[in-house]
């Protein structure tokens, strides 16, 4: 394969391969993509692993520990994609631990009571859920193909949260005013989920051409609100946007003007839980390493005794 | 009748339950994403045998006294307090580092198995039913957790040493599993229970073969800790309950 082939392939539908020719910067848009996708799944696992051993019932517990164990799973498909491209999932991993990668920005926020397991659920999954539709059909095949998988899960997730917040909504006023706290706090990062506004998203427009990104920030972010906000209204939240109104001409809601102040500082780190995420991470990391090498020299014990 | 069969099922119970709990507190901290994942998975299939023990709990006392109004899993869980829980000292030990949990659940899960595996010769045939159903689970739980015991007591000289530094921690809380009361006798003659006392050659032979195949050195039996059974838990219990419990205590009488 060469450039003329690839962008006909692509141009195509057809998938690209690990084995095929691509274009150094297609490769390097891959790698950054799909290891903050990775790494996402990971960080993301700890907002919501902050309620594992508070969760109201056994089976909202188990439900919570499940869902909290596909992501640590996605995180792993989402490596090994990654590393069909030439990377090490380690040295990637250590460039989160190192704070030089990034990951959705959404995880910096806490957990600060159990209607936020249903927020997540219900609004960042179902974000997620949005982002990742699309990437089933994106042109790198083992990206592609983890994302199939990725979102059959993802949406049950996106059930189950909302089905947390239909029990809460249902409930006393206590649990209300929970569910309707949760709403204020996770609505607008939701939002910012899909990225800068179409005007200031210099990338997109290479990776819509190069069919890894199928729809643009602001065509999702759109969609995403047209969705929730009628399951919104269903279970009687409000959502925290004076200037959100339906528009008959549109055919869509009219929403308020996002904070892009506070997307870019909680990026830069200053959101309220970076630093306790990436600690969390180093920690585990740290911890951790006497185990891991533990078991590399057992492997290698076991593997040197049997080829003796 | 029954209110013995509750009483001994929820040491069942409470057993699956709080070393659930204490899993689930590992989740998003493991060493490896993939450890990460098959302790969680372990926590989850305690929590699934909590659930099943705790629902037959609370069939068997409303049996016993109707009287009663019937507890369900979470009643069970959520509104007793420390001295109403049966569950063995070992599954309330602190999760410590990972040679710490690995110790705790290669010592249970060796009892678990045999303990599961005789249950399911039960004369009531529930509890045979969850023991049946459990035991495979446990035996996956046994073969991951003697894994970990082997890569660690022959992996390299740290986790060798800190291996048997957490055998030793857990060591003193291993021959309460095998105690023998009024309790487990009445259960043992009327055939829906088990000697405990039965299974400890089985669990003693079992772990012994791991632990030399580690290169790891059984602990001396210098002290042993009892009292779970009877309610008496140690002073970390309180603080994993007030956790686990917050939400139903705060709020009563909520669904969610
Ligand atoms: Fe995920
Ligand atoms: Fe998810």
């Amino acid at each position: 394969m060469n450039s003329t082939l690839f962008d006909a392939y692509v141009a195509d539908e057809k998938k690209i391969e690990p084995k095929d020719w691509m274009p150094d910067a297609y490769r390097k848009t891959l790698v950054r993509q799909i290891s903050q996708h990775a790494h996402s799944e990971v960080v993301g696992m700890l907002p919501e692993a902050n309620w594992i051993s508070r969760a109201p019932s056994l089976k909202r517990k188990a439900i919570l520990m499940a869902k909290v164990q596909d992501e640590a799973g996605h995180g792993l498909y989402l490596y090994s994609a990654a590393e069909t491209l030439g990377v090490e999932r380690d040295d990637l991993y250590l460039d989160l631990l190192e704070g030089k990668a990034k990951y959705s920005s959404i995880f910096n926020y806490p957990t600060q009571n159990w209607a936020d397991i249903g927020a997540i659920g219900w609004l960042v999954d179902g974000a997620a859920i949005m982002n990742q539709v699309p990437l089933c059909k994106c042109s790198y095949g083992p990206y592609a193909r983890a994302m199939v998988r990725v979102c059959k899960e993802e949406s049950f997730h996106q059930r189950q949260g909302f089905q947390i917040m239909l029990v809460m909504t249902e409930g006393s006023a206590e649990q209300k005013a929970m569910a309707q706290d949760a709403m204020n706090r996770w609505w607008w990062p939701a939002l910012m989920m899909f990225g800068p506004p179409d005007g200031d998203s210099p990338n997109s427009a290479q990776s819509m051409k190069w069919n890894i990104k199928r729809f643009s920030n602001d065509e999702l972010r759109q969609k995403f609100v047209d969705m929730t906000v009628p399951q919104a209204e269903l279970i009687g939240l409000t959502v925290p946007d004076a200037d959100l109104k339906w528009n008959e001409q549109t055919g869509h809601y009219d929403f308020g003007e996002i904070d892009w102040s506070e997307f870019k500082r909680v990026i830069k780190g200053g959101g309220p839980c970076n630093v306790e995420r990436l600690a969390a991470c180093n920690k585990a990391w740290n911890d951790g390493a006497w185990v891991r090498q533990a078991a590399t020299a057992y492997a290698e014990k076991k593997s040197s005794n049997a080829t003796r | 009748m029954s209110k013995d069969q509750f009483e001994y099922v929820l040491r069942a119970g409470d057993d699956a339950l709080i070393l659930g709990q204490q899993l689930g507190l590992l989740t998003g901290h493991g060493p490896v994403i993939e450890e990460d994942i098959a302790l969680t998975n372990i926590g989850l299939d305690q929590i699934g045998q909590a659930r099943a023990w705790l629902s037959l709990a609370g069939r068997l006392e409303h049996a016993a006294s109707s009287e009663l109004t019937l507890r369900d899993e979470d009643a069970l869980t959520f509104l007793r307090d420390a001295p109403e829980f049966c569950n063995c000292l070992l599954v309330e030990r602190p999760n410590g580092d990972f040679g710490d949990t690995i110790a705790r659940q290669f010592l249970y899960d060796n009892y678990a198995v045999l303990w599961l595996e005789a249950m399911t010769a039960s004369s009531n045939d529930e509890m045979a039913g969850i023991a049946a159903k459990s035991v495979k689970e446990a035996r996956y739980h046994l073969q991951h957790s003697s894994r970990w015991v082997l890569r660690l007591g022959d992996g390299t000289t740290e986790s060798h040493s800190r291996m048997q530094a957490s055998l030793g921690r857990m060591w003193p809380y291993v021959n309460e599993l095998f105690d023998v009361d009024e309790l487990t006798t009445r259960a043992a003659s009327e055939g829906w229970g088990v000697d405990p006392s039965k299974l400890r050659s089985a669990w003693d032979a079992g772990v012994n073969a791991v632990l030399a195949e580690a290169t790891l050195s059984r602990p001396d039996d210098d002290f042993s800790m009892r009292g779970g059974r009877t309610g008496s838990h140690t002073e970390a219990f309180g603080f994993m309950l007030a956790e686990m419990q917050f939400l139903q205590r705060a709020y009563p009488d909520c669904n969610w």
